[in-house]
């Protein structure tokens, strides 16, 4: 077994949780700002393109460098479709904005949680408890 | 990592929006401010905010930002003038003009300030309470 896949989906869907909670964020800040569009990621397909490793960049050549684990969120960054338009064409919509980040919230929590347990459980495997 | 962004997403929200909501407090204070001549009156002033693109729009990892206030402008509506002529502020006709504060639409400007503000609040603890979480991570 190899340590990295020990963590399974979980590492990468931390980085994706954070990234999807800073454009929430923004979407929040801006929630006054005349014409602002509101951003979101389809956080089901990116997690899928980064898993299937179609975000990362491929080594076809000796002098490649290796690139961050980037997931490339900024190519995946959706408008969100408004349900109420306003006139000031702002489509930041304050109450499912911060749903969705609460949401995102406690799958970024979800996720910390499955980490821990599998941490504390290949401790107590190393240790031989 | 993303989140220590988010303080400064959502710090940037919160400044904003207390500067709207001191412009309020200073239009309001300012609602009865009498005065002798057009120019010299109070005019109500709003804040105009902008997404801040240049700081996180452009780089690699990502789509949105900020906000920040791009200036104040007054308001353009006339202004009240009354007819006072014993006001000591009366200029030779008699009349005293007052600015062109809407209580109402302060009062609710304020409100809607307050509440963005709260959310940017809210953001901000729920993302100090994410990284803590994180910190903690294997312990």
């Amino acid at each position: 077994m190899k340590l990295d896949d020990a963590f399974g989906i979980h590492g990468q869907a931390l980085m994706l949780r954070s990234e999807r909670a800073r454009l929430l964020a923004g979407n929040l800040a801006n929630a006054d700002t005349p014409g602002y569009k509101a951003v979101d990621i389809d956080f089901d397909r990116v997690l899928q393109n980064a898993l299937d490793g179609k975000t990362a960049l491929r080594i076809t050549h000796a002098a490649h460098i290796v690139a961050g684990s980037g997931f490339g969120v900024g190519a995946e960054t959706l408008y969100r479709v408004p349900y109420q338009p306003s006139i000031d064409g702002n489509t930041v919509d304050t109450q499912m904005e911060q749903a969705a980040f609460a949401q995102n919230a406690l799958g970024y929590e979800a996720s910390l949680r499955f980490l821990n347990s599998r941490i504390s459980g290949l401790i107590q495997a190393i240790r031989g408890e | 990592m993303s989140l220590f962004r988010i303080f400064d997403i959502a710090g940037s929200g919160m400044s904003a929006q207390s500067l709207r909501l001191n412009a309020t407090a200073s239009n309001i204070a300012n609602a009865e401010s009498v005065s002798s001549s057009i120019d010299k009156t109070y005019r109500a002033r709003h804040p105009i905010f902008a997404t801040v693109m240049n700081e996180f729009q452009f780089d690699e990892e990502g789509a949105t930002g900020g906000v920040q206030i791009q200036g104040i402008v007054e308001s353009q509506a006339p202004l009240h003038q009354e007819y006072q002529p014993d006001h000591p502020m009366a200029d030779e006709q008699g009349y005293v003009y007052f600015p062109n504060v809407s209580i109402v639409e302060e009062m609710a400007n304020m409100i809607a300030a307050s509440r963005s503000y709260q959310s940017n609040v809210e953001v901000m603890n729920a993302s100090k309470q994410m990284l803590i979480h994180t910190l903690n991570l294997g312990q």
